[in-house]
């Protein structure tokens, strides 16, 4: 049921069941290597290609959630799956040997939640028992494909991000599965923000409205504020980003700081692996709230937590025809029955 | 714009360039000056050894210019140019062996998508614009200075 | 002693023509392709109007290694080649003074990505 202007309540609660995460070597080296499930040592995973290895880490990572809980394809209705690539390659050649019903979607780096959120309510409302919500990026194919080659001698800028090469997936069933797995309470689809930003390099810059808007929105329309949660967790923001948004809050004379979380910040170790202000992409929320935070939820170290992808949707060439970037963030809220 | 931030476009965008961490501009420069002057001075060495044993002047500057873009591929090739370019920045991209760098470094990339179209195409996709530019001015340089000469 | 002031002016100039990339690079958010452009032209328009000329006499390799000195050998060439062989030359000087960089860069860059594969920084 819609409350408010743009969220969404689920009345019959659907839980996430499990997730799945894979990461690549620089995040495996990263301080949070104990919590993924799977890794892969080499860049290409064992393919031709850094596009083909990116569909391959992510069929490895949403087969081994299908093993690790005893389904089979056949179990699983509709799969919710996107990356950063045109045409979302790296999803579509992967889902190609499932034979499940598939839907791909591009909303940048925000596209964890969009995928949670669409599987979320297709489960809620009857129209299904299974659906699997996955996401992934590459740090090399999305390198060529929005920056210079992989090769090419030049220095990043100091606002600038590194894409994680990692999947994350999730199966969300009925709320009336028994088990004691986290449930989605409520999700708010944001809009797009575009405060005017044109530095591709500065994404955390860039997507910091949009965060702050749907968070804003969020307790707006459901009455909740900053205390509810244990964890505010967005996705990429980075060191710039998360600062922003921190400080966008405290202008509203509202303190998130003691729970604001960011996956981007956290995934590396910025200052030993030099990533600048930290990781992006779609894998980065993805595989973090999948390993690290999904775990926490699990055991009960965190019972509600609003979880929030933010993602940029400008494309190599917006960018060159001078366009600014507009933003966008999804949150999902996640609880535990307490 | 957004309803919720009380700026606009103009004041966010100052609002983040004061936020965000600048370059370490001074740790920067030192190393572009220190890199580029020693990869112009590899050249000078180059080109003297050459004039040592008694090649023309010209020549030698050309071999020079030859091995350095040698050298920038081949160092390309062993991944070791775009870490040399994270340290040293416009001193290893302003040289000769940067302009090398750039074409093989698209054209590794794009090997992926077969050898004409791919590797072929792309090669220049960096470099392209130095030789349209340079050689575009060249061009208009020569006819201005051809004219000057039909009137003088 | 000579030897050693020679080599000394080589290692200013070029350390000066790249540190005017980095100054651009860092302060003007100029990407490093543009960059290379503007050097290309800005060290080809200087050798037309003479003021490259100097520079390259003064330090040599310094000032012809960097990518402004590619648009130096491109002007010079244009220039001779239109003393020489007159309206022609205004389309074959430039090329042909830097046929040779062009040519190596072409092949090394081929040859170099036939044995490379690339890796993450």
């Amino acid at each position: 049921m819609k409350v408010g202007k743009q969220t969404i309540r689920l009345e019959n609660t659907p839980k996430i069941l499990d997730t799945c995460s894979i990461v690549g070597p620089k995040e495996f080296a990263g301080p949070l290597s104990s919590y993924f499930d799977l890794h892969v040592d080499d860049v290409f995973v064992g393919e031709k290609s850094f596009e083909k290895g990116e569909s391959h880490m992510l069929n490895s990572c949403i087969n081994h959630l299908l093993s690790k809980n005893g389904f089979s394809t056949q179990d699983i209705d509709y799969i919710f799956a996107g990356d950063l690539l045109n045409q979302c390659i790296s999803s579509g050649y992967c889902i190609r040997d499932f034979n499940i019903p598939f839907f791909g979607l591009y909303g940048a780096c925000s596209t964890f939640c969009e995928s949670l959120t669409l599987a979320s309510l297709l489960v809620d409302g009857g129209f299904a028992k299974k659906v699997v919500a996955a996401t992934s990026s590459h740090f090399c194919s999305a390198e060529r494909q929005f920056r210079m080659p992989l090769e090419h001698g030049n220095q990043m800028s100091p606002t600038g991000q590194c894409t994680v090469t990692a999947s994350g997936c999730a199966v969300v069933v009925p709320g009336t599965v028994k088990g004691n797995s986290p449930k989605v309470t409520y999700v708010t689809p944001g809009k797009i923000v575009d405060m005017g930003i044109k530095d591709m390099t500065n994404m955390g810059g860039a997507m910091a409205p949009a965060a702050f808007d749907t968070i804003l929105t969020h307790f707006k329309d459901t009455g909740r504020n900053p205390n509810y949660y244990d964890k505010i967790i967005t996705g990429d923001l980075g060191l710039l980003g998360a600062d922003i948004l921190v400080d966008l809050f405290s202008k509203q004379g509202i303190d998130i700081s003691s729970k604001h979380e960011d996956c981007g910040c956290i995934i590396y170790d910025n200052e030993a692996q030099d990533t600048h202000s930290g990781g992006s992409g779609c894998g980065c929320i993805a595989s973090v709230f999948s390993g690290y935070f999904f775990e926490q939820l699990k055991t009960k170290k965190l019972n509600k937590v609003l979880l929030v992808a933010t993602g940029a949707l400008m494309s190599p060439v917006s960018s060159m025809q001078g366009e600014s970037i507009p933003s966008i963030a999804h949150a999902v809220a996640i609880e535990n029955e307490v | 714009m957004n309803e919720n931030i009380a700026m606009n476009d103009e004041e966010y965008s100052d609002y983040v360039e004061q936020k965000a961490k600048k370059s370490p501009i001074a740790k920067n420069i030192f190393w572009a000056f220190l890199v580029g002057g020693l990869i112009c001075m590899i050249g000078q060495l180059i080109a003297d050894i050459c004039m040592f044993f008694s090649i023309s002047k010209e020549d030698s500057s050309t071999i020079s210019t030859i091995i350095l873009i040698f050298l920038g591929a081949f160092l390309t090739a062993i991944n070791v140019y775009s870490r040399l370019g994270k340290v040293a920045g416009a001193g290893s991209t302003v040289p000769i062996t940067g302009f090398s760098n750039s074409i093989v470094a698209p054209a590794i990339e794009f090997k992926m998508e077969g050898y004409i179209l791919g590797l072929g195409s792309n090669m220049f996709k960096v470099a392209g614009p130095v030789l349209v530019y340079g050689i575009t001015s060249s061009v208009i340089i020569g006819f201005i200075y051809w004219l000057i000469k039909l009137f003088m | 002693m000579d030897i050693f002031l020679e080599y000394l002016k080589v290692f200013i100039t070029g350390g000066l023509i790249c540190t005017v990339g980095q100054i651009l690079i860092d302060k003007t958010k100029l990407t490093p392709a543009r960059i290379l452009v503007l050097f290309v032209t800005l060290g080809a328009i200087f050798t037309a109007i003479g003021i490259y000329e100097p520079l390259v006499q003064f330090g040599n390799a310094g000032a012809k290694v960097p990518i402004s000195g590619f648009g130096y050998s491109l002007a010079k060439g244009v220039m001779k080649e239109v003393d020489e062989i007159g309206f022609i030359g205004i389309f074959t000087g430039g090329v042909k003074a830097t046929s040779a960089g062009i040519a190596a860069a072409v092949v090394f860059g081929y040859l170099a990505s036939l044995f490379a594969k690339p890796t993450i920084k």
